[in-house]
């Protein structure tokens, strides 16, 4: 038996689920405390959708079990359920208006006419619809569709809020709007939120944990800036921003790529010497000013303006490495350069420093 | 498409909703519209035409065939054939069993277009297929086989021997249209309405069965439709006993005046005329050929 966690807002304990003969979930464990925001990541076919159907009752799991505040509710259908979703495509009911697409729940629930009413239009004014309350889904833009979506869901005052990629009918400009309203309305009422999204820009802003999932399990549970800077595992450090990595040795100030290249290095994940797969992050990839220290030598092979910094694609050995760098850097032919960081990985796993390890 | 407009030439660019400059009709373009028009013009009087006849005829006393229009006008037809017992009663018969035979269909095959639609099991789409087999073949031949297993079964001349022929008209797109009206509605709708507390009879009712309903509707019309002008079945399994309009034409267009017959036939295509007209905007809308498109 593991340890309940206090106020756990949900927990989801060795859960495994086969669809069409087919691994999707594979002992899968993941805690969401009370009011806490945390986004499932990855890639199409990794198990994120599959997960949170499980947890809304649309799909049963093969085993394990799934608890909200400490209740195991694996069995339960979704009407019976303390949790509501928030579906891809909105599945707002067209034959019915607004109020009545949000009210909808609150009447199966036999409320009096007058409650239903006030709560439905508190809730219209939270997500900022009053003045539709009498439109039909089809006659309100998608962002709108999107927050009637989320009015429903919430006029039930859930234990849980499941959100199913709400936002990748949106269009780029209001995907980002819509997603800081949501994550400000979750904040707002506290309620415990898991979120499924295959784009990391949108797990990045708005989660209080990202769980990164391949396979059908979880590759690293953490929050955004500690999955950025410490990605535990290689596909985690590809799919969260750009990584460039390569096979190489770490020597003493620095590490050693394929070709004998020596890039300088000032802080590495672990002092242990050997073979390692090497991650680096773009913008840790320095360029040495002439009299500043050592660098290897680089040739730049493209170059992409990317607003307020630009990327080189350079040539390192026989390797591609991108960087980022300022915009105002003068362009060169050739650049020397150095590794501000370097994650190491073995195995595909983040190698750490024994003595960092064992502390 | 710049180039083109500088050219002055007036090929038309496809499929780009691009503003084109306003152009001079060429001779080709009117030579096509009276083409067009006369093709028009003539689907017109081919359906319209037999109808337009017939209800000159109806009211025709004396017409002689060089004359384009009767010589003189009466309503004595009519008269005679809502006088004749045998004829009302058969008009009685047939507003009976359309609306039985579409009921009965309707509980037949509903629940089998749910399941085509929302379950997956083996054989469904061969099922759903060999429903066509109703049309594949002569009707003839089928009637002649059912009649022989009905007399076995003492089902020769009774009323539910005529609804159980009529059916076999109804059964294919009372099914198709419907499943295709099912699969139109998305499984999240449902969904959704499971979430917030809907038990699966309530999603039913609730948003599955409003949300399908137009196609349902189209589909019962036009059962009703073919129950009301099945004709061949019905004479075979259901004389003497039960004669309705359709089957009573036989004998109109032997024994009876020329001028009863076209009653008749005019009374016959009120209800087509009358529902075709209720359903136009669903059948416009594609319900009837999402029928045809069931995955």
């Amino acid at each position: 038996m593991s340890i309940d966690i206090p106020n756990a807002g949900l927990r989801i304990d060795r859960v495994s689920k086969d669809l069409g003969g087919r691994r999707i979930v594979s002992d899968l464990d993941l805690e969401v405390r009370a009011g806490e925001l945390t986004c499932l990541l990855g890639p199409s076919g990794c198990g994120k959708t599959t997960t949170l159907r499980m947890i809304g009752g649309f799909l049963y799991p093969d085993a394990g079990r799934i608890l909200i505040d400490g209740e195991d509710v694996s069995g339960l259908p979704p009407e019976r359920r303390p949790t509501s979703m928030v579906f891809q495509n909105y599945a707002l009911w067209p034959h019915m208006s607004v109020f009545k697409n949000v009210a909808f729940g609150l009447r199966l629930r036999k409320l009096p006419k007058a409650e239903i009413r006030v709560r439905v239009e508190q809730m219209l004014e939270l997500v900022g619809l009053s003045h539709h309350i009498d439109s039909f889904p089809a006659r309100i833009s998608g962002g709108e569709q999107q927050r009637v979506a989320l009015a429903r869901a919430l006029v039930l005052e859930p234990k849980v809020l499941l959100l199913d990629e709400p936002l990748s009918n949106l269009d780029a400009k209001l995907r980002v709007r819509v997603r800081e309203e949501i994550r400000e309305i979750q904040q707002r009422i506290g309620i415990t939120t898991v979120f499924v999204t295959h784009d990391q820009d949108e797990a990045l802003s708005i989660s209080d944990r990202i769980a990164v999932m391949s396979g059908g399990n979880v590759e690293q549970y953490a929050d955004a800036r500690s999955l950025y800077r410490e990605p535990a595992t290689t596909f985690v450090a590809s799919f969260v921003g750009t990584m460039n990595v390569y096979r190489g040795r770490v020597v003493p100030g620095g590490v050693e790529l394929g070709d004998g290249v020596h890039v300088p290095c000032a802080e590495l994940s672990s002092h242990d010497t050997g073979e390692f797969e090497i991650g680096v992050r773009p913008e840790d990839v320095h360029v040495v000013a002439d009299g500043d220290g050592e660098g290897a030598e680089a040739t730049v092979l493209r170059e992409v303006p990317r607003g307020h910094y630009k990327e080189l694609v350079l040539g390192l050995g026989g390797e591609e490495i991108r960087a980022f760098v300022p915009a105002d850097l003068p362009p060169s032919d050739r650049f020397r350069i150095r590794f501000a960081r370097a994650l190491l990985y073995r195995d595909d796993v983040l190698h750490r420093s024994q003595t960092t390890a064992v502390a | 498409m710049s180039v083109i407009e500088q050219q002055g030439t007036t090929v038309p660019e496809p499929a780009l909703p691009l503003v084109r400059p306003r152009r001079r009709r060429s001779p080709a373009s009117w030579a096509g519209r009276v083409v067009g028009g006369i093709l028009v013009l003539a689907l017109v009087v081919y359906m319209i035409g037999p109808l337009a006849w017939l209800s000159l005829r109806a009211f025709s006393g004396l017409w002689q065939f060089p004359q384009f229009v009767p010589h003189d006008w009466t309503i004595k037809w009519w008269r005679s054939v809502f006088d004749d017992q045998l004829l009302l009663h058969s008009m009685k018969l047939s507003f009976i069993f359309a609306p039985v035979v579409t009921v009965v269909s309707a509980a037949i095959c509903l629940p089998a277009a749910y399941a085509f639609s929302r379950l997956t099991f083996p054989g469904r789409r061969v099922f759903l297929i060999s429903l066509f087999a109703a049309n594949a073949f002569p009707k003839f031949g089928l009637y002649i086989t059912m009649a022989g297993l009905f007399y076995y079964l003492h089902l020769m001349s009774t009323f539910l021997g005529v609804v159980f022929v009529q059916l076999i008209g109804t059964v294919v797109f009372m099914t198709w249209i419907p499943t295709a009206a099912f699969s139109s509605v998305p499984r999240s709708l449902e969904e959704a309405a499971r979430d917030v507390g809907a038990g699966p009879l309530r999603v039913f009712f609730r948003v599955t069965f409003p949300l399908a309903a137009p196609g349902i509707f189209v589909a019962m019309i036009l059962a009703f439709l073919a129950s009301f002008d099945e004709a061949q079945g019905t004479f075979l399994v259901g004389v003497p006993t039960y004669i309705t309009m359709p089957t009573e034409m036989y004998t109109l267009v032997l024994n009876y005046p020329e001028q009863a017959a076209a009653v008749f036939s005019l009374l016959l295509a009120v209800p087509s005329v009358i529902l075709m007209t209720l359903v136009r905007k669903h059948v416009m809308g594609g319900k009837l050929a999402e029928g045809f498109q069931i995955r």
